[in-house]
């Protein structure tokens, strides 16, 4: 499986990501920067962390008129699997391929360090790999992951099973202590923590390597012929 | 040519964290008078004429960029300049 790691001016989870992909899940990874006009090689696209364009205006705003991002909507429509941690969270909800907007921390500190979470959702390409309600651990560091939607969205995201990750203890006032959510086709996932953080138990935790092992398992079986 | 002041504020639905802990401040500063503070953006755009509406200009610019319509509303005003 061909991963993308997409690089806007500005990213800074970009090398973890890479790193994650090619020497932790051991799968083909490369870089593609912001102003590609083709993803058409790649099955799996991955939005980092970071500060695109300096988190001008609002945090992803800048970044989701990308020329690339016209070739992420294509990837998300074709079913490809696109990931988007932290920065690229925000960016995936700027662009409208998730709903909702990300608001400043409720205590205005930047949060860095390890946070439990809850897979709320393991029937996803996603989480296929973890136990229902497993407790994982990952890290976050961000300052402006407040999740917020309207009720009717929330309700959405609820009776369609699109929340995947809630926070144990909710760092940043995110509404229902939501951490992660996918759209309603099951192929766009958004997270504040950091998968690519924790893939390593050397780092602290290899909680996150299962959900790239999620993704490569759902591919293989859908691509792979004998998988 | 025109000079447009966009004042882009979160929604009152929404919470805000800044303007939660900057009302704080000013309280614990004696200004018990104060009970909330919301915090915006301000910006200054400078548009030539053209053969579009400024309005309908400057609408697509506010829900397309500037604001963020899940949580933000804007309002602004539009001056008429003679070109520099």
């Amino acid at each position: 499986m061909k991963f993308a790691v997409i690089v806007f001016p500005g990213s800074n989870c970009d090398v973890d990501m890479y790193h994650a992909i090619k020497d932790e899940l051991g799968e083909e990874v490369e870089y593609v920067w912001h102003d590609a006009e083709s993803l058409d090689e790649y099955d799996g696209i991955l939005l980092p962390g970071g500060f695109s364009y300096g988190d001008y205006l609002r945090s992803g705003a800048i970044a989701r008129f990308s020329r690339v991002m016209q070739e992420v909507v294509k990837a998300a429509e074709a079913g490809k699997p696109v990931l988007g941690v932290c920065n690229g969270f925000q960016i995936l909800l700027e662009a409208g391929l998730l709903p909702g907007a990300m608001r400043r921390n409720e205590s205005l500190s930047f949060i860095c360090k390890p946070v439990d979470l809850v897979v709320q959702n393991n029937q996803t390409m996603f989480t296929g790999e973890y136990q229902p309600n497993q407790t994982i651990s990952i890290p976050v560091a961000h300052g402006e992951g407040n999740y917020y939607c309207d009720e009717e969205t929330l309700a959405a995201l609820k009776a369609n099973h699109q929340i995947v990750f809630t926070y144990r203890n909710n760092p940043n006032g995110s509404l229902a202590d939501i951490a992660g959510i996918v759209n309603e086709k099951g192929n766009v996932l958004g997270m504040m923590p950091h998968p690519e953080r924790a893939v390593d138990v050397l780092l602290g935790s290899a909680d996150g390597l299962k959900l790239f092992q999620s993704i490569v398992k759902t591919w293989r079986e859908a691509h792979v012929v004998n998988a | 040519m025109y000079k447009v002041k966009v004042f882009v504020t979160l929604r009152e639905s929404v919470l805000d964290p800044q303007g939660k802990a900057v009302t704080h401040s000013l309280n614990s500063l004696n200004y018990h008078e104060v009970t909330d503070v919301r915090i915006g953006k301000y910006m200054e755009l400078t548009i030539e004429k053209s053969e579009r509406n400024i309005d309908e200009v400057v609408n697509e610019i506010c829900t397309k960029l500037l604001a963020n319509p899940v949580i933000e509303d804007y309002r602004y005003e539009v001056e008429e300049v003679v070109a520099q």
